[in-house]
């Protein structure tokens, strides 16, 4: 994973609560053995009409949210199933940080080790960016807050580790395999008593 | 730590290699890894890609569940996979299995199954452990005291290189359910009450625990379909206590300790509840005695009431679109809804008693014309032990179809799917827009009302059909 300090980009709205990892990523597409190529098909069912073509009507194929980089989703995005195609796909599609004011665990889990900023905000905060689309947003990683376009702030939590590993660029698993001797004496001490 | 502990807690502390501090979460070991062909190819690939060995394959368990199709091989050995791809995804897992030492439950193997079927099946899900999967309902083997949840494919890898994982602790929740089901109400019913009662983002951050009279008088089959729907209240993993109902459903089981080292295992599975005052970060009660059947009239599991409670007014325009694409209007109720497909299966309700219960409502029954009905057990297993005992014939004899093992119309990637502006009768978990096929309407039910609805063409529950047929 790359380092990423700070990112700069437009909001686009998506509304809606409970936005499920199917409404993302539907399963029909989840017979890939590769994490690439998912962008084609993120929020496939809403954003194309039966004949294939763009659903005008679809607030991401609106014009002003072309290109847009950061999406404000509403309440309890990513939630229901495990699979990472979810963050897979939308980072394809171009999103890299997704703004609401309840984020699913597992959703949640999976975006930040992918590098994809999966940001809680307060419910006032949440509302000002759902009335505000488009604006430009800049989103400090190493200060945790989102600079507003008239230079406000808003304040953001992220995990002190999570935090750490989006600024180095940590790989998880090679700090995870440096743990191995205490592995092990869990593993002795453990079994031993099995 | 000293003072009185949750089970969670006693989990929790017992698998920690390195306690969490705040500047890093928790090492957490994990007991046991079950792996399925979707969400494992890029891990494996992962590991594959750094020289890594699986760490444990001893600790490792794989199925082919999610694309595999439900009909039979034809006479040449071909199985009718819905896509080139999907058949690519079970070789590869086939191959992964292969090179990595993995034990898998092949197509050839005759305790194939859904992975959260076969997991406890095979006594492998025990008490006490710490279990994940690459898929959210691995909430299903709390059922047995055991900690277990669904991680994304990159945790995959991790648990897969060093078996452990990086984890922050959760918080607890109670979900303490008195007094008594009414006869006819199950746990399926149970579950989307309190699913509906606490929201589909209520238990988000937390693990439940699932507690008190209701609960212990449950059998094990009950309390997986309730553990397997926390994730639906946006739990990270469900909890019950394990007591005698669990002790003498896994005994004898193939994994499960046997002799001495069984009574050993027992006697150390008792200390295994909540303490006496031990707190809780939230807790609920729920009276278990105002459960009726219960069915879904929204796209997401807590959109969730009596099967004849009229549905309820739009709140906010999520809910509006819900109420449009489900084709219902506030006040109707789901009771009458006319039925296209009905399914039953998925690790929620493919069970031997959950075939059992839906059979004894289509027993000398006839599925209503133009109505489709799947029958899918949950694993080889289900299907051998349901087969002896007659029930395929009651399901084909009613006019429904008898399927090989697998996920199937849960989560539709293997061609088993409703077509668009159907309405599903589902015994799954979820009724996301587009679950079971683009644009079908699902509701979730327990087995006797989905078997009650394909009787009836429309929905339906048990009680209120046989009512139905006495009055005609
Ligand atoms: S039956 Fe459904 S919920 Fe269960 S593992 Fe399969 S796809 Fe997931």
């Amino acid at each position: 994973m790359r380092p990423l300090t700070q990112l700069r980009s437009r909001t686009a709205v998506l509304p809606y609560e409970n936005i499920d990892t199917d409404r993302i990523i539907p399963a029909r597409f989840l017979t890939t053995t590769e994490r690439e190529g998912l962008g084609r098909h993120c929020f496939t069912d809403w954003r194309y009409l039966a004949d294939g073509s763009e659903n005008p009507a679809f607030e991401l194929n609106r014009p002003a949210a072309k290109g847009c980089g950061i999406l404000v989703a509403g309440r309890n995005f990513g939630c229901g199933s495990s699979r990472e195609h979810a963050p897979w796909a939308l980072l394809d599609y171009g999103i890299r940080a997704v703004l609401s004011n309840e984020i699913a665990d597992i959703f949640r889990s999976n975006a930040l080790k992918n590098g994809l900023l999966a940001i809680v905000v307060s419910d006032a905060e949440h509302r000002w960016l759902l009335e505000h689309p488009g604006s430009e947003l800049v989103i400090d990683v190493a200060g945790g807050f989102i600079e507003l376009p008239d230079g406000g702030r808003f304040g953001f939590e992220l995990d002190a580790f999570a935090r750490h590993c989006l600024l180095q660029g940590v790989d998880q698993l090679g700090y995870l395999l440096q743990q191995e001797e205490a592995i092990r004496a869990h593993e002795q001490r453990h079994e031993a008593a099995a | 730590m000293s003072g009185p502990r949750t089970l969670f807690d006693k989990l929790w502390d017992s698998h920690q290699v390195v306690p969490e501090t705040a500047e890093a979460p928790a090492v957490l070991y994990i007991d046991l890894h079950l792996v399925h062909e979707v969400t494992s190819p890029q891990a494996f690939a992962e590991l594959g890609a750094r020289g890594l060995k699986l760490r444990r394959p001893d600790r490792t368990l794989a199925t082919l569940d999610h694309s595999t199709p439900t009909l039979p091989a034809s006479g040449d050995g071909r199985r009718p996979y819905a896509t080139p791809e999907a058949e690519a995804q079970v070789a590869r897992l086939q191959a992964n299995c292969r090179q990595f030492g993995v034990e898998l439950h092949d197509w050839d193997s005759d305790a194939r199954g859904i992975v959260h079927v076969i997991g406890p099946e095979l006594g492998a899900t025990q008490p006490g452990m710490t279990i994940v999967c690459g898929d959210s309902h691995t909430s299903t083997h709390g059922a047995f005291g055991a900690l277990a949840f669904g991680i994304g494919t990159t945790e995959v890898g991790h648990v897969m290189a060093t078996q452990c994982l990086l984890q922050r602790k959760p918080k607890s929740f109670a979900i303490h359910v008195d007094g008594e089901l009414p006869a006819g109400v199950g746990a399926k019913d149970l579950v989307l009450h309190i699913i509906a009662t606490i929201g589909v983002g209520g238990g988000t951050g937390h693990v439940l625990e699932f507690r008190g009279p209701a609960i212990e008088k449950l059998s094990m089959e009950a309390r997986m379909t309730v553990c397997n729907m926390a994730i639906e209240a946006g739990a990270r993993a469900g909890l019950i206590a394990p007591d005698q109902t669990t002790f003498d459903w896994l005994e004898g089981r193939p994994r499960a300790p046997q002799g001495a080292a069984w009574a050993r295992a027992v006697s150390a599975w008792k200390s295994l509840r909540s303490d006496e005052g031990a707190r809780y970060d939230r807790e609920v009660r729920i009276d278990a005695s105002k459960v009726r059947p219960t069915v879904t009239y929204g796209t997401h599991p807590g959109m969730a009431a009596a099967i004849d409670a009229p549905v309820p007014a739009a709140t906010n325009a999520q809910e509006k679109r819900a109420l449009d694409y489900m084709h219902l209007k506030a006040g109707q109720t789901m009771a009458g809804q006319p039925v296209d497909v009905v399914f039953i299966g998925s690790c929620t309700n493919s069970r031997l008693p959950d075939l059992r219960a839906a059979a004894a409502v289509l027993r000398g029954r006839r599925v209503a014309d133009g109505v489709r009905m799947l029958v899918v057990p949950g694993s080889e297993s289900v299907r051998r032990a349901a087969e002896a005992e007659g029930l395929h014939e009651v399901f084909t004899a009613a006019g429904a179809e008898w399927r090989v093992p697998g996920c199937s119309m849960c989560i539709a990637m293997n061609g088993d799917l409703a077509q668009p502006g159907q309405l599903v009768v589902s015994t799954s978990n979820r009724n996301f827009e587009g679950r079971q096929g683009k644009g079908a309407r699902t509701v979730l039910a327990s087995p006797e009302t989905a078997a009650a609805s394909a009787v009836a063409g429309r929905v339906s529950d048990a009680a209120s059909l046989a009512a139905e047929e006495q009055a005609a």
